[in-house]
C-alpha cells in the first residue's frame, strides 16, 4: 500500500467528515433560521429562549426528537416505513460528494481539491442520485397506508419527475460553455470569464424554480401541504424518523443552493479578485474561497426562506402546467438559442477576425 | 340570483407572475425590519385597562374597613352562583377598642368566590350598593387543586386591595 493511497484516503476521510457536518449543521441550523426569518416577516420575535437569542434551539430541537416516543402504527408496511426516512436522507447527502467547496489547498505539499469525488460526470451525479429522493417520498407515503400521506407520496413522484426535466435541461446551456460535466471545471470556467447567472439568466431562472419543487419547497410544496394533506407523507412518523425527513429536505435545501452558488454564482471565485491572487495566498486564498463560496450558498439559502414566507403554494394542477407548459419550454428555447449562438459564433468568429 | 364576477384577463406582465413574486418578496424584506411586535409575557405585562373585567376582588376603605356589608346581592345576582356569603353580627364597642374599628353595619364572615364558576360578567360590582366588590385587573389564576381556585376572604382583599373613594360614608361613626 503506498504512502500516496494512505494520504489520498485519509484526506477523502477527513474531507466526507467536515462536509457531512457542515452540512448537517446547516441543516438544523436552518431549522433555527427558518423560525426566526419567518418570525421577522411576521414582525414576531422566533425562538429567543434557549441560548442566546435562541441560538442553541437546534439543539433542544435535537434532544427532543431523540427522546420523543418513536409511535410506529399498526396498519404500516413495516418495512418501507422503516427504510423510507433513510433513502430520503441518504441521496440528500450522497450528492454533496461532487459539490466543490473550494479551491485547492495544499496539505503536506499536496494539493487537496475541496470536493469529495471530484467526478468526470459531476452533474449527472447530481441529478441521478437527487432523483432517488423521490423513493423515499414515495414508499413514506406508500408505507404509511393511509390516504394522506398516500395522496402526499403520489404529489411528490408527479411533481418532482415532472421537474426533473427542466432541472436537467436548465444547466445543459453552462455544460456547453463549459464543455465538461466535471463541477470544478464549471468554477474555473466561471472565475477565468463571467459567472453563469449572467449568460445563462434563463436558465438559473429554470433551475432555481425547479430547484424549490424539487426540494418540495414553499410555493411547491404539495407532498406535505398542511392545510390540504395533513402534513403529506410524514404525517404517520414521528421522533427521529420524522426528523429525518426534516434532514433530508434541509440537507437537500443546501445542496442545491450550493449547486446554484457552483453552477451559476461561480462557486468559490470572490468577485473581481483574480484566482492567481487567490492562489498567491495559498491556503488563506483557498478559505477565502471556501467562504466566497458558503457564502453564496448561504444566500441563496436565506432566498429559499424568503420566498417560502413570501408565496402561497401552487394548486397541484397549476404546478403541473408551469412545469410541463413554461418551464420546459422555457429550457428547451434557452437550450436552443445557447446552441445556436456557440455554433454560430464558432462559424463566424474567425471570419470576423476575433 | 348570484352576481357575476368580471374576471379581468390578466395583462401579460401580470401571466408572467414574476413581477407579482418581486412585489412580494420585497415586501417580505421591507417587513423583516418593521420592529417586533411580540410581548415577551412574564417579563413583559399588557397594560391592562382600568375597566377590565379580571378576578373580583373585595376592597376596603382608607381606614381599613371592610366595605362589605353582606348584603348578598352579588351572591343572589351571580349568574353561575360563584359567591357565597356567611353575613355576621358587628362586634360589640368592647371589642372594636382592642381589635381596631368594626363596620358600622354587618360584615362577612365568610366570603367565597368560587373562581371555577365565575364567569367575569361583572354582576357583582354592578349591583353592590356599597362599592366593595370590584373586577381587578387579576388575569393569571391557577392552582393545583380545585380547592385552591375557590378564593376565601383572604384572598379576595388581597386581590382588592385598598380603595379610596371620595365620599366617605362611615367616616366618624
Amino acid at each position: 500500500m503506498s504512502e500516496h493511497f494512505l494520504f489520498d484516503l485519509v484526506a477523502a476521510l477527513v474531507k466526507i467528515l467536515v462536509f457531512v457536518h457542515i452540512a448537517l449543521i446547516l441543516a438544523a441550523y436552518m431549522s433555527l433560521a427558518e423560525r426566526k426569518v419567518s418570525a421577522w416577516m411576521q414582525d414576531r420575535l422566533g425562538p429567543n429562549r434557549v441560548g442566546y437569542g435562541g441560538a442553541l434551539q437546534p439543539i433542544a430541537d435535537a434532544l427532543k426528537f431523540l427522546f420523543k416516543e418513536d409511535v410506529v402504527p399498526g396498519h404500516v408496511d413495516k418495512l418501507l416505513y422503516v427504510l423510507a426516512p433513510a433513502m430520503c436522507v441518504v441521496p440528500a447527502f450522497l450528492v454533496l460528494a461532487v459539490i466543490p467547496f473550494g479551491p485547492n489547498v495544499s496539505v503536506l505539499g499536496r494539493s487537496v481539491p475541496l470536493v469529495i469525488a471530484d467526478l468526470d460526470i459531476g452533474i449527472l451525479w447530481v441529478f441521478a442520485i437527487s432523483s432517488l429522493g423521490v423513493y423515499g417520498i414515495t414508499f413514506a407515503g406508500w408505507a404509511s397506508n393511509s390516504k394522506y400521506p398516500l395522496m402526499g407520496g403520489v404529489r411528490a413522484s408527479a411533481q418532482m419527475i415532472s421537474y426533473e426535466i427542466c432541472l436537467g435541461l436548465s444547466v445543459v446551456g453552462i455544460f456547453m460553455a463549459t464543455g465538461s460535466l466535471r463541477l470544478t471545471d464549471v468554477v474555473t470556467h466561471q472565475a477565468d470569464g463571467v459567472w453563469n447567472i449572467f449568460v445563462q439568466f434563463p436558465g438559473f431562472l429554470v433551475f432555481a424554480i425547479a430547484a424549490f419543487a424539487e426540494t418540495n419547497r414553499l410555493p411547491f410544496d404539495m407532498p406535505e401541504a398542511e392545510t390540504e394533506l395533513v402534513a403529506g407523507y410524514h404525517t404517520e412518523y414521528s421522533s427521529m424518523k420524522f426528523a429525518m425527513f426534516f434532514m433530508a429536505e434541509y440537507t437537500s435545501m443546501f445542496v442545491f443552493s450550493a449547486l446554484v452558488a457552483t453552477l451559476f454564482l461561480g462557486g468559490w471565485d470572490i468577485p473581481f479578485v483574480s484566482e492567481a491572487a487567490l492562489r498567491a495566498l495559498g491556503n488563506w486564498g483557498a478559505l477565502l474561497g471556501f467562504l466566497s463560496f458558503m457564502l453564496k450558498a448561504c444566500a441563496f439559502l436565506f432566498f429559499y426562506v424568503w420566498v417560502r414566507w413570501t408565496l402561497p403554494r401552487f394548486r397541484f394542477d397549476q404546478l403541473m402546467a408551469l412545469g410541463w407548459k413554461v418551464l420546459l419550454p422555457l429550457a428547451l428555447a434557452n437550450l436552443v438559442i445557447t446552441g445556436l449562438v456557440y455554433l454560430l459564433w464558432d462559424h463566424f468568429h474567425p471570419a470576423l477576425g476575433f | 340570483m348570484g352576481k357575476l364576477v368580471q374576471r379581468k384577463p390578466l395583462s401579460w406582465s401580470e401571466q408572467l407572475y414574476l413581477p407579482a413574486v418581486l412585489s412580494g418578496l420585497g415586501r417580505t424584506w421591507r417587513q423583516m425590519f418593521q420592529p417586533d411586535i411580540t410581548l415577551q409575557y412574564p417579563e413583559e405585562r399588557p397594560v391592562i385597562a382600568d375597566d377590565y373585567r379580571g378576578a373580583p376582588g373585595l376592597v376596603r376603605d382608607d381606614e381599613g374597613r371592610e366595605k362589605c356589608v353582606s348584603c348578598q346581592l352579588c351572591e343572589f345576582i351571580c349568574p353561575p352562583k360563584a359567591i357565597m356569603i356567611k353575613p355576621a353580627e358587628i362586634r360589640d364597642a368592647a371589642a372594636s377598642e382592642t381589635q381596631g374599628p368594626d363596620n358600622v353595619e354587618k360584615a362577612p364572615k365568610e366570603f367565597f368566590i368560587d373562581m371555577l364558576r365565575c364567569i367575569y360578567c361583572g354582576y357583582c360590582e354592578e349591583v353592590c350598593p356599597e362599592e366593595a366588590i370590584f373586577m381587578t385587573g387579576v388575569y393569571e389564576l391557577n392552582g393545583a387543586t380545585r380547592a385552591e381556585l375557590v378564593h376565601d376572604k383572604d384572598k379576595l382583599y388581597e386581590i382588592g386591595g385598598t380603595r379610596v373613594d371620595k365620599i366617605k360614608k362611615w367616616k366618624g361613626k
